[in-house]
């Protein structure tokens, strides 16, 4: 028998509205601004831009206040948001090589032409808590010094001028693969498995990618540059004919440069895993560059012995949204389902309390 | 491209709702194969394009579903930029690569097997297939059967492409793969879903 | 097949609309205000807001991939005198994308066109190109001069 169950409108009304309260707090604290949100909390909507896989700073602080802060909440937000869109179509790819440059590093070069510019960076800071920013406290101007427009030079060129480091890596097939319009299937040519890394959980990345380093997948890696700044959105316009520029976006670029061995398949030589994300997201731009590098292992002839070389593994692990939903829909009445179990579990140790009596009895009747 | 106004102009004057209207014809006509379902529409496109046809294009098709065209179509230049700027939607190079395909000329319609017919694993990966006919009655009587229909239901369009009953057999011979196909008069469609079987034969 | 002069003005509106779509919404308006003019339109199309997925590059200069997408929002408007303006732009705003059509229609006589390009797109550009040249100046000043210590004797 099955007895529907309906109820709760009250209750989740209540909810709603309780939850309502509770995120805007105490009134009289003054509420947070979008703008706020953009300009203070820039680097919390990078991450919410790049896993809802939506750029749009507007839009992440938006979410990011109705969520209270949960920013796996918030980019649940936006990507539901962004199915409600039209999609125009795809931009020209982004050129890298012209960005207007805020960062760039390279852990392999000292004297890298265009050379190391820190930019704004955790990096050097003693992590230690400020206490002036509890106060409003007037924050200097940064200081400026004459620099050079030339587009600084890719590390990758550098090796590559030595022949010592494989090519920027093409894939097979003319067309380019798209998550979001084509159901996902094993083996995943690497432009489709670099796009699901782009909307990744920073976390998961971040985990796999310490494991790589950890002797899981042993790869050697080095940061071979790290840029972050902006780049020029073109796109084809087809009433015009003609590609414009819609505006400019701010991406941070790793290129991971890993030692290798070479294979049956490959010399040896510097292969190569790529990052590209969203804003200034540094961390998970090297994550992903890690596991691109890991997950080539069937392309480059390793042998595949960690959780990170393994392509549906880490695919279908790597998505937050999806994994919130199905974690989380655990909460959801199962009243049924339990009740079934419950049946089973029930009878099932009926009948070990029947059989172990039945064993019990044996011996006495074998005498 | 120009931009002329013969190219902006003509599109939905209200495109949610009647691509909502559209839509909705489209799938009462597939869900019963051979029934005519009026389409009325104010899209005005330019000629060859009948409103029907285009109206259906507009509700269906966008940047994500190659468009092919028939040699008539794509010669003109107003109905690739009509079609351009109200769908966005590209053109195939080949009747394999399309998503949707739309043909002015019933008589130089392609051979049916050479549209995208899917794969066993995703058949709907297939061509839908609108064809442009001067009216949906008064052509050689065909009787349809397959699912949707009660019985049996007769249609008579005219004209078609060559071959059709021949051909279309073979697309149901290939079933769950195929293609589906939209017949579309100036004011009405009817449509052929790959189910849908010509004669009464092997029911 | 199109005339050089056909290219000239093509390039132009190309530049044109880049540059309008890459400025600040409120930046535009400030200066169309300016203009003085209030000419009649109809809207063809939109202004609607939708996706443009973003592409880059393999290894920064591989085989194309898709990244993720941004808001974008167009527009198509229609002068009295019939000439026609498209616009498209990243983010949301309308307004933006209504002006910028506006103006794309408007740059289509001649005359109007040198005084778009005088009073919206030359000082638009050049606010651009200082807001870049301050970036730079400010992450050259966090470029490293390394200096080598010279240890022992000899």
């Amino acid at each position: 028998m099955y007895v529907a169950v309906k109820g709760g409108e009250a209750a989740i009304r209540n909810a709603h509205r309780l939850l309502a309260d509770r995120r805007r707090g105490d009134r009289s604290v003054p509420a947070l601004t979008l703008e706020q949100i953009v300009e203070q909390l820039a680097l919390a909507c990078d991450r919410v831009m790049a896993e809802g896989s939506v750029h749009d700073r507007d839009l992440a602080a938006l979410a990011i206040k109705q969520a209270r802060g949960d920013l796996i909440e918030a980019i649940f937000l936006l990507r539901a948001y962004r199915t409600t869109l039209p999609r125009f179509g795809y931009s020209e790819p982004v050129d890298t090589a012209k960005m207007q440059v805020e960062r760039r590093i390279s852990a392999t070069y000292k004297d890298l032409p265009g050379g190391q510019m820190l930019g704004p960076t955790f990096d050097y800071t003693h992590r230690l808590l400020d206490p002036s920013l509890a106060r409003d406290e007037t924050v200097d101007e940064p200081e400026r010094r004459d620099g050079d427009d030339t587009p600084a030079m890719r590390v990758s060129d550098i090796l590559a001028e030595e022949g010592l480091i494989e090519a920027d890596g093409e894939v097979d097939s003319e067309e380019v693969g798209d998550l979001t319009r084509t159901p996902m299937e094993f083996p995943m040519a690497r432009d489709t498995r670099l796009q699901a890394l782009a909307r990744g959980d920073e976390g998961f990345l971040l985990a796999l990618g310490y494991s790589t380093q950890r002797g899981y997948a042993r790869s050697h890696p080095f940061a071979g540059e790290i840029r972050i700044g902006e780049v020029d959105v073109e796109f084809h316009v087809p009433e015009l004919g003609f590609a414009i520029t819609l505006g400019r976006i701010r991406v941070t670029e790793c290129q991971m440069v890993n030692q290798f061995q070479g294979s049956a398949k490959a010399p040896p030589q510097f292969t190569r895993g790529y990052g590209l994300v969203f804003g200034q997201s540094e961390r998970k731009a090297m994550a992903m560059a890690l596991c691109d590098r890991a997950l080539r292992a069937a392309e480059l002839g390793e042998d595949i012995v960690a959780p990170a070389q393994d392509e549906e593994f880490v695919i279908s692990h790597s998505d937050n949204v999806q994994a919130t939903g199905f974690v989380e829909h655990l909460k959801l009445p199962h009243y049924v389902d339990f009740q079934a179990e419950l049946d089973l579990v029930r009878r099932m140790r009926g009948e070990h309390t029947r059989r172990r009596d039945t064993q019990d009895n044996m011996p006495e009747a074998a005498e | 491209m120009a931009v002329t106004g013969q190219v902006v102009e003509g599109g939905f004057g209200d495109p949610v709702f009647a691509s909502q209207s559209v839509f909705r014809a489209v799938m009462d006509a597939m869900a019963r194969p051979g029934t005519v379902q009026a389409i009325a529409t104010d899209a005005m496109p330019p000629a060859p394009l009948n409103a029907a046809a285009a109206a259906v294009v507009l509700a269906l098709a966008d940047s994500d579903t190659p468009l092919w065209l028939d040699a008539e179509l794509a010669k003109s230049e107003a109905v690739r930029g009509w079609l351009a700027f109200h769908t966005g939607a590209p053109l195939a190079g080949t009747p394999s690569d399309a998503v949707f395909a739309l043909a002015a000329n019933p008589a130089a319609v392609p051979p049916l097997t050479g549209f995208a017919l899917g794969t066993q694993e995703y058949p709907d990966r297939s061509t839908t297939l609108i064809v442009q006919v001067e009216s949906l009655t008064g052509g050689p009587v065909l009787t349809l059967t397959g699912p949707g229909i009660e019985t049996t239901q007769a249609i008579a369009p005219r004209p078609l492409p060559g071959h059709f009953e021949v051909q279309w057999r073979e697309i149901n011979g290939l079933y769950p793969r195929g293609l589906d196909l939209i017949l579309a008069a100036p004011d009405a469609v009817i449509c052929l879903p790959r189910t849908a079987r010509i004669g009464n034969e092997e029911l | 097949m199109q005339g050089t002069e056909d290219k000239a003005a093509h390039a132009a509106r190309q530049k044109r609309l880049s540059a309008l779509a890459s400025a600040d919404g409120r930046d535009i308006l400030a200066l169309w205000e300016k203009l003085g003019i209030d000419p009649a339109c109809e809207m063809v199309r939109g202004p609607e807001t939708g996706l443009i997925a973003l592409r880059g590059r393999i290894g920064g200069g591989g085989a194309p991939f898709n990244f993720g997408e941004a808001t974008a929002t167009r527009a198509t408007v229609r002068l009295e005198n019939g000439a026609i303006g498209h616009s498209l732009t990243l983010g949301r705003d309308r307004l933006k994308a209504k002006l910028i059509a506006i103006l794309d229609a408007l740059a289509q006589d001649a005359a109007m066109e040198s005084k778009i390009d005088e009073m919206i797109v030359r000082p638009l550009q050049a606010s651009l190109a200082e807001r870049d040249s301050k970036r730079r100046s400010e992450t050259a000043a966090t470029k490293v001069d390394f200096f080598t210590m010279v240890r022992g004797d000899d």
